[in-house]
This record gives C-alpha cells, sequence and structure tokens, in this order.
C-alpha cells in the first residue's frame, strides 16, 4: 500500500505510478501513459452479444459498437500515438466474421495514424482475423511488459488484465459494485473494457498471490477513478 | 375431545355450516343433499346458485367472505358433474382444472377435497402438481390425466407451452381461479388470463369460476375472469372488532418496530388461544420476534415466519399452526393468503396497515366462522401511524376498500406467453392477436405492439439486424410460427413464470471451513451492508459473518451477541390514496379530533398553534432553520414512493436554484429535504409546477437503480436473459454479467426497445408512483400553503426523527466511491 504513489485531481481523476510511469486511469476502464503516448485497454469481448444470439439469447447487438465508441473517445481525448489491446479483444474465434461492417470501419478509425497492438488472449489467440491490428504475444512499453495473463507471482513491471477484477464498495451503509484497477505500484490488472464483459471479486482466489502488498483498488466511477483501500472491499 | 371435533370441523372451507336457516337445496342431488345431512349441514344460499349458474352454463365470480364455504362453493358443480357422468363413458379427460397462488394451498385444498369425494364414494380422482411433484407423478399426470387438478399460474403456463397442450385441455370443463383478488393486478394475473385465454381456444365451452374475498370493484374483476362473468356474492359475516393499541396510552413520536407497545402486545398474545402478529418486513418480523421471546416469560410456543427462511422451516411453522401447536407467528405477508387456521383468534398489525383492503385481508385470518366477528388489534409505531391505524380502523367499519391501479397487461409477459405458444404448436400471427385480446387485460393491445412482441420474441427487435440468422421461432411457408428447435423450447420451459426474485444468497452454517446446513435465503442487498466479523438476526437468532463464497453466506451462531441491525428495506407497500385521503381529513378535522389519543390531540395543537394545519386539499410547507442547515418538509400523505420520487424532482430544482440541497427523507406522510441556504424565498407554486414530470423526470429516471431494477425483472420474464444466467453459477469463479450493462448499452444506441418501454412503464407505475404524483401536483396547484417558521414544527419533529440511515442520495451512487475515498485520503494525510 505504502508503496503505491497515487494522485488525485478533481479534472484528471486519479492517476498512478506503475513501475515508475505515470498512468492516468479513465473512468472507461482504459490506462493512459501519457508520457509514452501510451493507451491500453484489457478484454473488450467484441461481439459477445451475438455469441449469446448464436446459442438463442437475443442480448442487444451494440456491444461492440458501444465498446468501439468508448475506445474511439479515449483514443481522440488523449492523443495517444499507439494503443494497446490486452487480450480478449473478441470473445470467440469466430467473431471477427460477426463484425458489422460499420464496426469494422470504426476500429479502422481507431488505428489510422496510430499504432495498434492486439496481444492475443485465450479467447482470440489468433488475434485479429482481418480486422486492423497487429497481433502480438507480449507488448513493451519502456520497462513495462504488457501481457493478457498476469503471470504467476509478484511480476514488477507487469500489465495485464483476463481476470475482470471487480470489487464491492461499501460505505455508510450502501455499497456498489464496480469494476476496478488493481496495483501494488510494481504491476497492474486492468479491469475489463468491453460493454458486457463480466467481473470478479478482486477477493477472489484468483488475485491471491499476485501483490506483494495490500494493492491500491481504482474503482470505476461515472465520471472519474476512484482511490480505495484493498480493505474497504465488500465480501459480496 | 370437544376441542378436537371443532378444529376437525374448521378445516379450510370445505365445510359448509350448520344452517343459518332454510335453503333450498334442490339444485342438490340426493347423493349430496344426504352428505350435507349425515354432517348435520346444510348448503349455504351462494352455494346453490354456484351449483345453476354451472347449469346454466355461465361463468361465475364469488364473492364472499372467509369462512364462507367459498371452496366447496367453487368445486360443488364439478363434483356433481362428476358424480352424474356415465361410468361406462369414454376414457375420461381431465374436466376441471383449479389454480391457487400458492403451491401450499393448491395441496391443502385437493387433500380436504378427499372428504366429500370418500364420504359420498364418488368415483372421481383429484390431484395436486407442482414444481415440487415428482417427476414420475407429473408424467403420470400428463399421460392420465386426473378428473380435478389443482395447480398454479406457472404451472398453467408450462402446460400451455407443452407441444400437446391442446389434447390435453380439449375436454376441460371448468376452470376455478382461487383467491382471484391476489392475483388479477398483477403480472401473475395478466399471465393467467393469457392463459385462460388459450384454454378457452381448445375448449369453447370451458366455463370459469373466480372465488375471491371482497374487493372495491367486483366488476371489473369478473372482466379479468372472463366476459359474461356472472357475479354472485356470499353473505356477509359479523363487522370485524378492530382496536387501536395505546401503550399506557401514549404513541411514540417516530418508529417503525413499535418496540414501546411489545409488552402489551405479549399480553394480547397470552389472552388469546392463537394470534397472528403481521408486520411490513422482515426485518420488523425478525425484530419483533426478538423482542415478544425476550418478554416470554411463559415459555408460549411463538414462532416466525417471512419469506427469507428455508421453505422447509416455513411449511414446519405451517404444520405446527395447521396441528393448533402455536400460540402466536410473527409473520409478514408470507401469511395474508393461504390455509386457514380454524384456531386464529386475534390479527396483531404491528405498524401501520398501508391499506384498508391488506388490513380486512389479514383481519379475515381470524375467526373463519360466519356467525363470529373477527378481531384485530392495531399497533401504530408513531404520531403519523397513529393516525393512519384510526383511519384504517373507520375503514374497515365501513367496509370501505381502497383498490389496485389499472394498468395494462404487461408486454414483457406477453413476449413469454407468446414463445411458450411457440413451443406447445405452429400459430398463426392474426388468429393470435384475437384470441390474446380476448383476455381483459389485452382487451386494447394494438397491432403494431402486438408485432412488435412477437418481432421481440423471434430476434430481439433490435433496429440493427444482425441477428436475423439466430431466430427463436421462425415463420414457415405455410405461414405459421413456430419455435425454430427443441432445444429452444427446452430452455424457454425453464425460465416460465412471472415471479422474480431479488438476488439471493443462501444463508448456511460455517462447518469446518465448508458451507453446510441452509438457515434461509437473504437478499443481496441486505448482507452487503455487513462487514465479516459482523453479528446479526435472521430466524430469530443472532449469527457471525464470515463472508461469502459463491452463492452462499457463511455464518456461525452467536448466541447474546449484540446484533447489528441493518435495515431490510422499508416496507413493500406505501400507503394507500384512499387511506391518505382519510387520514388528510382527520387532520383537517378539528372537531373530529376527540377520537384520538390525548396526546396525538395535544400533538396536533400545537401544530395549529405554532405552524398550521392545512385544510384537507391544501399542500403545507414549511421552511425553518435547525443546526446550520435549512429544512423544507412538506405533508402530502401521497405515500413513500410518490414522496420519494417528488423529492428527488425538488432536489434538482433546489440546486437550480442555488440552494445547495444535501439530503433528503421521504416517509409515507411527508417528506423533508434540508439544505445548506435558506428556502424561504423559493417560489413554491414555481417549485411544485407540474412541469416537473418533464425533462427533470426522465434524465433522473434513466439513471436510476429503480429503472436498471425494472429492466432485469421484465428482462426476466420476456425471455431477453435467463434466469441461471442472471443468478450465481455455482461452478468454478463466479463472474458476474449483469442486466446493468445490457441495460446501459440499450438505452444508448435504441431508446425505444420493447424492453425499455416494459421497464418504464413499470418503473412510472410501481416505484416511481407516478400518477399519484401527477394527481397530487394537480390537486394542490394553487393550493400550496407556506409557513416559514423560526424552528421545527411538531409536524416536522418525526419526519426529521427518520433522518439518518434512511435518507436517500442522488440518483447515481458514485458518492458511495467518494466516501469510501475521502476515509483513503483521511489516512494518508494523518
Amino acid at each position: 500500500m505504502s508503496t503505491v504513489a497515487f494522485s488525485i485531481s478533481q479534472a484528471d481523476g486519479l492517476s498512478v505510478r506503475v513501475c515508475g510511469l505515470w498512468a492516468a486511469l479513465l473512468p472507461s476502464g482504459a490506462a493512459y501513459f501519457a508520457h509514452e503516448g501510451t493507451l491500453v485497454c484489457a478484454d473488450l469481448h467484441l461481439e459477445k452479444g451475438s455469441a449469446y444470439a448464436r446459442r438463442g439469447q437475443m442480448l442487444p447487438p451494440y456491444d461492440t459498437r458501444e465498446t468501439l465508441r468508448r475506445l474511439a473517445l479515449d483514443a481522440a481525448r488523449t492523443g495517444a500515438r499507439r494503443v494497446v489491446l490486452l487480450g480478449d479483444t473478441l470473445h470467440d474465434a469466430q467473431a471477427h466474421a460477426r463484425v458489422a461492417p460499420e464496426d469494422a470501419q470504426a476500429l479502422a478509425a481507431v488505428a489510422r495514424g496510430r499504432t495498434l497492438l492486439w496481444v492475443v488472449g485465450n479467447h482470440d489467440p489468433e488475434g485479429p482475423g482481418g480486422l486492423p491490428g497487429e497481433a502480438v504475444n507480449e507488448a513493451r512499453v519502456g520497462p513495462l511488459v504488457l501481457r493478457h495473463e498476469p503471470a504467476p507471482g509478484p511480476q514488477p513491471g507487469e500489465l495485464a488484465g483476463h481476470l475482470h477484477p471487480c470489487a464491492r464498495v461499501t460505505a455508510a451503509a450502501r455499497s456498489v459494485r464496480r469494476r476496478c484497477f488493481v496495483t501494488d505500484g510494481r504491476r497492474m490488472i486492468l479491469p475489463a473494457y468491453g460493454a458486457y464483459a463480466g467481473g470478479l471479486s478482486v477477493l477472489d482466489a484468483a488475485f491471491a498471490g499476485l501483490f506483494a502488498a495490500p494493492p491500491l483498488i481504482g474503482a470505476l466511477g461515472r465520471d472519474r477513478v476512484h482511490a480505495i483501500k484493498a480493505s474497504a472491499v465488500g465480501a459480496i | 375431545m370437544a376441542i378436537v371435533s371443532y378444529r376437525a370441523a374448521r378445516q379450510r372451507e370445505l365445510k359448509p355450516q350448520p344452517s343459518l336457516g332454510p335453503a333450498e337445496p334442490t339444485a342438490l342431488p340426493p347423493r349430496f343433499q344426504d352428505w350435507f345431512a349425515a354432517r348435520g349441514w346444510a348448503p349455504r344460499r351462494h352455494q346453490l346458485e354456484m351449483i345453476e349458474k354451472a347449469r346454466a352454463g355461465r361463468s361465475a365470480l364469488l364473492i364472499a367472505p372467509t369462512g364462507g364455504g367459498k371452496t366447496l362453493a367453487g368445486f360443488l358443480p364439478s363434483l356433481i358433474e362428476l358424480a352424474e357422468r356415465d361410468p361406462s363413458g369414454e376414457p375420461a379427460g381431465l374436466h376441471t382444472l383449479y389454480i391457487s397462488p400458492l403451491k401450499a394451498l393448491a395441496v391443502d385444498v385437493a387433500r380436504n377435497l378427499m372428504t366429500p369425494i370418500a364420504e359420498m364414494k364418488l368415483p372421481i380422482t383429484a390431484e395436486s402438481r407442482s414444481g415440487d411433484s415428482g417427476v414420475a407423478k407429473r408424467q403420470r399426470q400428463r399421460l392420465r390425466p386426473p378428473d380435478i387438478l389443482l395447480t398454479t399460474p406457472e404451472q398453467l403456463a408450462l402446460f400451455c407451452a407443452w407441444e400437446g397442450a391442446r389434447a390435453y385441455f380439449g375436454g376441460l370443463k371448468r376452470v376455478i381461479i382461487d383467491e382471484a383478488h391476489a392475483l388479477y393486478a398483477s403480472k401473475r394475473g395478466d399471465l393467467l388470463a393469457l392463459g385462460l385465454a388459450r384454454l378457452q381456444q381448445f375448449a369453447p365451452d370451458l366455463q370459469r369460476v373466480g372465488l375471491s374475498a371482497t374487493v372495491n370493484d367486483p366488476e371489473r374483476l369478473a372482466r379479468w375472469l372472463g366476459a359474461e362473468t356472472e357475479i354472485v356474492t356470499g353473505d356477509p359475516g359479523p363487522a370485524p372488532i378492530v382496536d387501536v393499541l395505546l401503550s399506557q396510552g401514549h404513541v411514540p413520536w417516530a418508529g417503525h418496530t413499535a418496540q414501546h407497545a411489545m409488552a402489551e402486545v405479549y399480553d394480547a398474545i397470552r389472552g388469546a388461544r392463537t394470534t397472528l402478529v403481521f408486520v411490513n418486513t422482515r426485518w420488523q418480523a425478525e425484530f419483533a420476534f426478538q423482542e415478544l421471546w425476550k418478554l416470554n416469560e411463559d415459555d408460549l410456543p411463538i414462532a416466525l415466519h417471512h419469506g427469507s427462511l428455508a421453505a422447509e422451516q416455513r411449511r414446519k411453522v405451517e404444520a405446527a399452526m395447521t396441528r393448533g401447536q402455536l400460540r402466536a407467528v410473527v409473520c409478514t405477508s408470507t401469511l395474508d393468503l393461504g390455509i386457514d387456521w380454524g384456531d386464529v383468534d386475534l390479527v396483531i398489525q404491528l405498524a401501520a396497515p398501508k391499506g384498508s383492503a391488506r388490513l380486512i385481508q389479514r383481519i379475515g385470518r381470524s375467526n373463519h366462522r360466519l356467525d363470529e366477528p373477527s378481531r384485530a388489534l392495531l399497533c401504530p409505531a408513531s404520531r403519523f401511524e397513529m393516525l393512519e391505524c384510526q383511519a384504517a380502523r373507520e375503514a374497515v367499519a365501513e367496509g370501505a376498500l381502497d383498490s389496485d391501479a389499472q394498468r395494462p397487461g404487461a408486454l414483457d409477459v406477453l413476449a413469454q406467453h407468446v414463445m411458450g405458444l411457440a413451443c406447445s404448436e405452429p400459430f398463426d400471427a392474426l388468429a393470435l392477436y384475437e384470441e390474446i385480446r380476448r383476455a381483459a387485460p389485452y382487451a386494447d393491445l394494438t397491432w403494431e405492439d402486438y408485432e412488435a412482441v412477437v418481432e421481440f420474441v423471434s430476434t430481439g427487435g433490435y433496429a440493427l439486424k444482425g441477428y436475423d440468422q439466430f431466430r427463436r421461432i421462425v415463420k414457415g411457408q405455410d405461414g405459421l410460427w413456430r419455435v425454430r428447435n427443441g432445444q429452444t423450447a427446452l430452455r424457454h420451459r425453464l425460465n416460465v413464470g412471472a415471479i422474480v426474485g431479488a438476488e439471493t444468497l443462501n444463508i448456511r452454517l460455517l462447518a469446518g471451513r465448508r458451507a453446510g446446513r441452509k438457515i434461509g435465503e437473504a437478499e443481496e442487498g441486505y448482507l452487503e451492508q455487513l462487514e465479516i466479523g459482523d453479528t446479526f438476526i435472521f430466524a430469530g437468532q443472532v449469527w457471525r459473518f464470515h463472508g461469502v463464497e459463491g452463492p452462499d453466506a457463511l455464518v456461525t451462531p452467536a448466541p447474546g451477541a449484540e446484533p447489528k441491525m441493518p435495515s431490510w428495506g422499508g416496507s413493500k407497500f406505501a400507503l394507500s390514496t384512499y387511506l391518505a385521503q382519510r387520514v388528510r381529513a382527520m387532520i383537517a378535522d378539528e372537531p373530529g379530533w376527540t377520537r384520538l389519543p390525548d396526546d396525538v390531540r395535544e400533538w396536533l395543537q400545537a401544530q395549529k398553534v405554532r405552524s398550521l394545519i392545512p385544510a384537507v386539499d391544501d399542500l403545507l410547507v414549511e421552511t425553518f432553520p435547525r443546526q446550520k442547515r435549512f429544512f423544507l418538509c412538506c405533508y402530502s400523505f401521497e405515500g413513500r414512493l410518490a414522496h420519494t420520487t417528488l423529492a428527488m424532482l425538488l432536489t434538482r430544482r433546489l440546486e437550480r436554484l442555488g440552494k445547495g440541497p444535501i439530503g433528503f427523507v421521504a416517509s409515507d406522510y411527508a417528506l423533508a429535504i434540508w439544505a445548506a441556504r435558506p428556502m424561504d424565498d423559493v417560489d413554491l407554486d414555481a417549485l411544485f409546477q407540474e412541469d416537473m414530470l418533464g425533462d427533470d423526470l426522465e434524465s433522473w429516471l434513466e439513471e436510476s437503480v429503480m429503472m436498471k431494477r425494472a429492466f432485469k425483472i421484465c428482462a426476466l420474464i420476456a425471455g431477453l436473459i435467463e434466469r441461471r444466467f442472471a443468478g450465481h453459477e455455482k461452478s468454478g469463479r463466479q463472474v458476474t454479467f449483469s442486466s446493468d450493462l445490457i441495460y446501459d448499452v440499450l438505452r444508448r444506441h435504441q431508446p425505444d426497445h420493447l424492453m425499455l418501454r416494459c421497464a418504464r412503464a413499470d418503473t412510472t407505475a410501481g416505484m416511481v408512483d407516478l400518477s399519484r404524483l401527477g394527481d397530487l401536483l394537480a390537486r394542490i396547484r394553487d393550493r400550496i400553503r407556506p409557513m416559514h417558521l423560526e424552528k421545527v414544527s411538531p409536524f416536522a419533529v418525526p419526519v426529521l426523527l427518520t433522518i439518518g440511515r434512511e435518507s436517500v442520495p442522488g440518483a447515481h451512487q458514485d458518492w458511495v466511491l467518494e466516501e469510501a475515498e475521502d476515509a483513503l485520503i483521511a489516512e494518508a494525510m494523518s
């Protein structure tokens, strides 16, 4: 806990220092490394809606366009030169074929004039499958290693997704459950970015052993990310 | 022994009463006449009338108080027809379908129906069926139906989704809906009305029979049952004796628990044979149960019954009641309906009753004999509740009932029904439209809405046509719609029903390090208020909370520990419009204050001197400073839901006026808003302008928790999301995919989607109580009576005393995050 340096400002929200680099945490669930001009987001799970529809559950088909709308906004607002998608960008191996043409164009617009890197994940081991972007197993930003699944044990300098962290925060006898960033200042797990991505409580065993000290929780609010102590996270 | 036979004679209504006068039993065949005579009974007038209606081929609604032999009246025509049928005829199919809102009631009625069948040696089979019935029994019932089948609305919906439904119900002669008053105004009532329309399609001569307690508008209930339903009214019983309990002559200023009166409540229980103690929330039930046991020096068998307790435990309590082993049960609305317990001779309503119809229903749970009055005791928990109890008492004396609001049939329910029919057999869209409109709630269904529902069922009804390849129902070359495949039909059948409970967790004993025996279930929202190590009361005992694992909250007993008391929601029911009107009239009627206890009268006097007693249709709005804050209180008596909405909207306006509103509290009677700056100069007529129901309402509603909750319920009923997928999955890691995500996406990309329309209709009718708020704003136009005071008024005291945990913050809940963040910053800065 004491190892995490962070700053909170009303205008820019919460920033944290991970392995020496400052990242602004955005309420959409993306992290922006301004000095490096790099926007990172994890677990977009594009076409999750149509994956359910294929099995007879007709969820609204707008999740891909909603996720990409947010991505385009984040890219434009930050002016990022590079966008790194941290794996599970597509919900399944056939998902690229279900992306509507206008959604593919929206992704192309994000890639225009920028480097778009797809770190591959377990849901999309083949990468973009014809969509814009370059598939890589890992990416590097200065001292940081960007991969999909967090490696076991403390991993200084790792940025990962995969776990979809979320936290139950209770105050004044009320509580909310939100997606969140989790960092101990050495590594950081990003929340899922996809409109339909689910969440896993940070108290789940999957997070055990990843952090040397109790981490800082960056809970997504409507207008900014809020810094919460790990001990203030509720059990449910 | 006298007591035993007395009890035996008072089983669930399948007992005609001793003759009250000369009756004309000519409608009865000799075998039935003999049976009545052998029991020393004579048939009642309304029982004979029901037989005559049936003989004339009419559908009939019987409205009679409890204890009038209502259930037997419903079954007599079928028993007679079945007794008279030719025994060598063709193999019999299902003759009569009985539907009750409660599983347990269907089972109980089936058992009691065996008495006349056995005693008259009638060649009739009668069986119950519910989700709990074994697979073998259900299979057999499907292949060889009994003459009479007793079941629930959900089972009928399942029948309608069966492939063999048409043949199964082809010979159906009669359908009996018990406790119809408890069903018709709800989504379950919509689903049942659609099911009845379908049954009528299968069996055109089907007679519909409704059994109901007294209702405000019998014609409306009769229309719901079916066109050309005739009403039969039973003789009213004697007027109930209703008293209001005054604990040592005092009424507390504020509160919900009536803790002050517990000793008198205990004495009343001790003085009665068996008492039902009704409360309005589960938390109140736990609390009252705890308090009564603290006083229970006589070790009276007092039990607890509410919807969160394990089903097994509830059944145990019900069985003990049936055996006459209990002296009292503290219960919530879970016992509003159900099996009659003859021994109950007192009903206590702890805290205010909220509506006169509900109160009359509850009072009717005592003394189920027509010739004896029911006895009830009302225990107000606060000053305003005292007025409400008095109003309710007078309403009961006059037999004046409040009514459920009129609402059109829900489209999410219709979507479920249409999907079910497609699972049963191919349908023609136009023919189905005509059939659906024969269900009263859907009589005014437009073709456009119907088409939208069919499209929704098929593809989800999206403007983006990406899902045309994934249809759930498809239109064949013959022009008929049918389910896409067997798997889709199977999934639909798993998700049938219009009851959607809150997300719950099992409460289980921690056994070693694992989850052990289940104690009950509690809503997530309740358990979320606990931290690990906290103690809380559940099922009448104190437990320590050890955290959550998957779908289970793990606890260990903590006897003797001082329990933390998380609030368990407010009352589910808001003060009815009808009672509110009476309360306002009672306040305005100064000469009538003599009916009230001394301290309440003094309170009203003080209000008159220090502020104002408003006329019956006026709205009193007070402003006053208190402890560096500035308050605005208004006394509109329109129920908690409408008041919460009003407070939200007023807060927005005060924000724009630069008054810096900080918080508000809303009760059934009044609301208070406090702000950083004085509000004396606010133009109240403008503040309460009806145009607040425009854009302000829209933008607040869209983000409100209520809308999201309503959306989830609609989406579950309509089959947009599935129950098992919405709930907790036991396997592996618990990744929850919230319906809020779907709501947010849909709201942005297709704001006019059918499910959002449904959610909006439910929210404005239910949680937001918009029509009532609209009526209020219209009523008080030019009738606002402002009072700018130096200090808090007598009326404001009970309102301000509830500030604390009940105050409601803004619509989006990020302030919770801000609070938690402040704690972190404070620590970092120290």
